[in-house]
């Protein structure tokens, strides 16, 4: 019996956090809801306990169903019959299963059927998923959607909408256009109220709608006749039970084959508002987009565990020149490495979830009671950090899946290239992360903040505050030094007060503060947990070299230089 | 719509799918030790089938009815994971050493203390027995009707229902009054995943034997949802006729057990005529590979 979450001591690790005392009391209300709510926990072991019930499931269905699905879903993919899409049939197995077993609506509140779990229990099991099947990840998780709604709409349409979602309710966001992809000021979908039907009424054209033909979907449109850009704009929600938007066709793509990707035509389609008009992309599509990228990472950190895995099975069995290949300084320093990205990146996703957690939790709290002025500065302060953490994960997580999944296939050899085994489709499927929920570049240009204010450097400093054992002692030295360099660096970037040069090195820049954090993570895991301290040193040699190299780079270049890289057109 | 009222019975067996080098000890019997403890897997079929009938018609109770040592209350947690509404743990010393017969003569017991059932459902044999005479003996005392290698419930209406039997040639489609005792094949769909919500519901319920061995400590939490209790019934709660229990009510006698390994070291090749084929068949009978 395969079970992806019993396998995988690091996920219980990560798991069992001790910030995750404070997420899970605020998130349970001091454990108030049990008396309500006969599944609810009655304590903090009792609701540890429950995360682990639910994820041994999730892992369960992940290897007993979803994993063995990934094949044929990938060969079978989906079709468009009648204007709407139909899953490949693994995929409707698969969807079936995972609401059999109730992993629908994981994060939302009790009172609308929901598990109210945190993000981190609902996060890994994401990252359970992907590892099993990193396209069928796309349509499960999805559901994150709802948090949006449970966020930003009426208690009315929470009703009517939220255990929906919990019992199996597919959901999509309906924002890319034509001509509005990574600039979404730009979206032309119409909406205009129809005084006598008393709806909102939308039409025009979506296109790489992903699972475009879910249930439920929150729809990005103009509202507002004459305007132009993001201030036009207004959410809505769309029901497919009130018919008006067909599915013209699906992508074929290189990867992710199993999750459809859709264009949509909407003519006359009966929608609601979200929240007030105008907020639609400045509001909520920004809070969307972060739950959603957050997502995408934990997809990427999946990838990350599946490339990896399979990568290690094949060196141990692969016998060439007389030995397993996995003997060979060459394999061995590829797999070390890449396990060491993996575990940096899952590292890195754990924390970011958990700021994610405090401050959504305690901004639901705030609609509840009035914050005390101690709650409300910690809000900020773990929004600040969500807010520049969730585009780093993202950028360096699904850089590193497409990394992991090349590294894989090059442990295949020949064999990788072809069809036979599982890295074939990793390596495709890997391949959309640094692009879809923005691409790496945007993602830079996300968490160039975290640099330019201090932000990611205030976040190292906290670290290296921390108490560890004095054998690591000289890992944090190193990492002392190199946080040096990324000072200076970023000084002499930000200190020419050049947009167009801070730009130019935003990436370097950022990426160096994602690998000083992630190797202060991996420390910390590891002086919790021995076994992370493999991980860690191998890291944090790994983040030696690259930060030195970003260093050097920005320690040469000049702003004259730019003219060099530019393109006359 | 009617609803109606199911019993499945559940078996708790050692789990002889990936047995060890030590699964069997020096004198030939099972080394319960060092095999896990499962629910047996045509059971779960029979689990499915009957929340299957429960999906479609809303009212509908499932019940569990096992009997076994104070662990086999797993089995009955693992029906409510699973959407069941309960069960019923039979445990006893004067239960331990029933063979298929003692065993359907305690079941039916207790199934007529457990006023009317529409249906039993049960898996078509154990893992551990591999016997599939319990669910055909229990319909014998009751005096039921029965139908065995149920693949899938094609209709149900009122008091009808229509089967499909997966038979060593092909398949059977049975049309039968209830109520009915019916055994559900392997092949028939496996059963659902445990839910998460049930499970965070029903994760504490225990028989009072377990509380009192675990030292619980919610205990008042029993006081208050009474769906955490597991009923144990014990000889006491059955009406029974002593000599038909336990050891005492089982004809079957073990002479000796012999752990069969087969080891194909070399090939035969036969022409085809009946003859040869008759010889091969009285040589495998022999060597006990087959029979």
């Amino acid at each position: 019996m395969a079970n992806f979450y019993t396998d995988n001591s690091e996920l219980k690790f990560h798991l069992n956090h001790p910030l995750m005392e404070k997420i899970v009391r605020m998130k349970e209300r001091n454990f108030s809801f049990k008396d309500e709510f006969q599944f609810a926990p009655l304590d903090h072991e009792d609701a540890m306990g429950n995360y682990e019930l639910v994820l041994e499931i999730v892992g369960e269905v992940c290897g007993e169903i979803v994993a063995p699905n990934a094949e044929s879903i990938d060969a079978e993919g989906p079709q468009v019959v009648d204007g709407h899409v139909i899953y490949a049939r693994g995929t409707s197995q698969n969807l079936k299963a995972l609401n059999q077993a109730g992993l629908m609506g994981m994060s939302l509140p009790y009172k609308y059927q929901g598990l109210n779990f945190p993000i981190v229990p609902y996060i890994m099991a994401a990252d359970i998923v992907s590892r099993a099947d990193a396209g069928f990840v796309n349509i499960w998780g999805l559901q994150d959607c709802a948090e949006t709604i449970n966020e930003f709409a009426s208690d009315e349409q929470k009703e009517k909408y939220l255990p929906r979602v919990c019992n199996g309710d597919t959901m999509a966001m309906d924002l890319t256009e034509p001509d509005a992809g990574s600039d979404l000021q730009a979206v032309q979908l119409k909406a205009t109220w129809d005084e006598t039907k008393n709806v909102w009424l939308l039409n025009g054209v979506k296109r790489f709608i992903t699972n475009g033909d879910g249930d439920i979907s929150l729809v990005l449109a103009r509202s507002e006749p004459g305007t132009k850009d993001g201030r036009g704009l207004s959410m809505f929600i769309y029901d497919k039970q009130h018919g008006g938007v067909t599915v013209r066709r699906i992508e074929h793509k290189m990867g992710i084959i199993g999750s459809p990707t859709c264009e949509l035509v909407f003519k006359n389609a009966p929608a609601e508002l979200v929240g007030s008009r105008k907020l639609g992309l400045i509001k909520y599509v920004m809070a969307l987009m972060n739950g959603a990228r957050l997502g995408i990472a934990a997809q990427s950190v999946g990838i990350c565990e599946a490339a990896y895995r399979e990568a290690l099975e094949y060196a141990k069995e692969r016998m060439q020149f007389g030995k397993a290949i996995i003997r060979f300084p060459a394999v061995f320093e590829m797999l070390s490495t890449m396990k060491a990205k993996l575990d940096a990146s899952r590292t890195l996703l754990y924390e970011t979830a958990r700021f994610v957690d405090l401050y959504k939790t305690y901004q639901h709290i705030s609609e509840e009671r009035k914050l005390e002025k101690e709650e409300r500065d910690e809000m900020k302060h773990y929004q600040r950090l969500a807010d520049i953490f969730t585009p780093l994960v993202k950028g360096m997580s699904s850089e590193y899946s497409n990394q992991l999944a090349y590294d894989a296939v090059q442990i295949h050899g020949g064999s990788g290239f072809m069809k036979d085994y599982p890295v074939e489709r990793i390596y495709r499927d890997a391949r959309i992360t640094s692009i879809y929920e923005g691409t790496t570049q945007l993602q830079v240009v996300a968490a160039i903040r975290g640099v330019t204010t201090g932000g990611f450097l205030n976040r190292i400093r906290y670290y290296e505050a921390q108490k560890i054992s004095p054998q690591l002692e000289y890992l944090k030295r190193s990492l002392i030094i190199l946080t040096d360099e990324y000072e200076q660096a970023v000084k002499k970037v930000v200190g020419t007060d050049d947009n167009e040069f801070i730009d130019f090195h935003a990436r370097r820049l950022v990426e160096m503060a994602g690998h000083i954090i992630m190797s202060y993570l991996l420390l910390l895991d590891a002086n919790r947990e021995e076994s992370f301290l493999r991980p860690a040193k191998n890291y944090i040699t790994f983040a030696k070299a690259q930060v030195k190299a970003n260093a050097e780079y920005i320690r040469v270049s000049e702003l004259s230089d730019i003219g060099n890289y530019k393109f006359e057109l | 719509m009617k609803a109606y009222k199911i019993i499945v019975l559940a078996k708790q067996v050692p789990d002889t799918r990936n047995v060890g080098k030590d699964a069997m000890k020096a004198d030939g019997t099972v080394n319960r030790a060092v095999l896990p403890a499962i629910f047996n897997p045509e059971d779960l079929n029979a689990l499915e089938q009957a929340l299957r009938i429960k999906d479609q018609f809303p009212g509908t109770t499932v019940k569990i009815l096992t009997m076994g040592p104070g662990r086999a209350a797993e089995i009955i947690r693992e029906g409510l994971f699973r959407g069941a509404d309960g069960g019923i743990l039979l445990t006893d010393r004067a239960f331990a050493g029933s063979d298929t017969l003692a065993t359907s003569y305690t079941l039916g017991q207790s199934l007529k203390k457990m006023g009317k059932i529409d249906l039993i459902i049960a898996g078509r044999q154990a893992i551990d027995g591999d016997t599939a005479q319990v669910g055909p003996q229990v319909a014998e005392k009751l005096g039921w009707l029965q139908v065995t290698y149920v693949e899938e419930v094609i209709e149900l209406k009122n008091d009808t229902v229509v089967l499909k039997r997966r038979l060593d040639r092909g398949v059977e489609t049975v049309k039968c009054k209830l109520p009915l005792v019916m055994t559900v094949n392997g092949t028939a769909p496996e059963c659902r995943v445990r839910n998460a919500k049930l499970l965070m519901k029903y994760k504490r319920a225990k028989t009072v034997t377990e509380l009192q061995k675990e030292n619980e400590d919610y205990t008042s939490l029993y006081n208050d949802r009474p769906d955490l209790n597991i009923p144990e019934w014990t000889v006491n709660d059955i009406e029974n006729d002593a000599t038909q229990l336990g050891l005492n009510g089982s004809p079957t006698k073990v002479k000796s057990i012999e752990n069969v390994v087969l080891q194909a070291k070399d090939s035969k090749v036969i022409s085809g005529v009946d003859a040869e084929i008759e010889n091969m068949m009285i040589e495998l009978i022999k060597s006990h590979t087959i029979g």
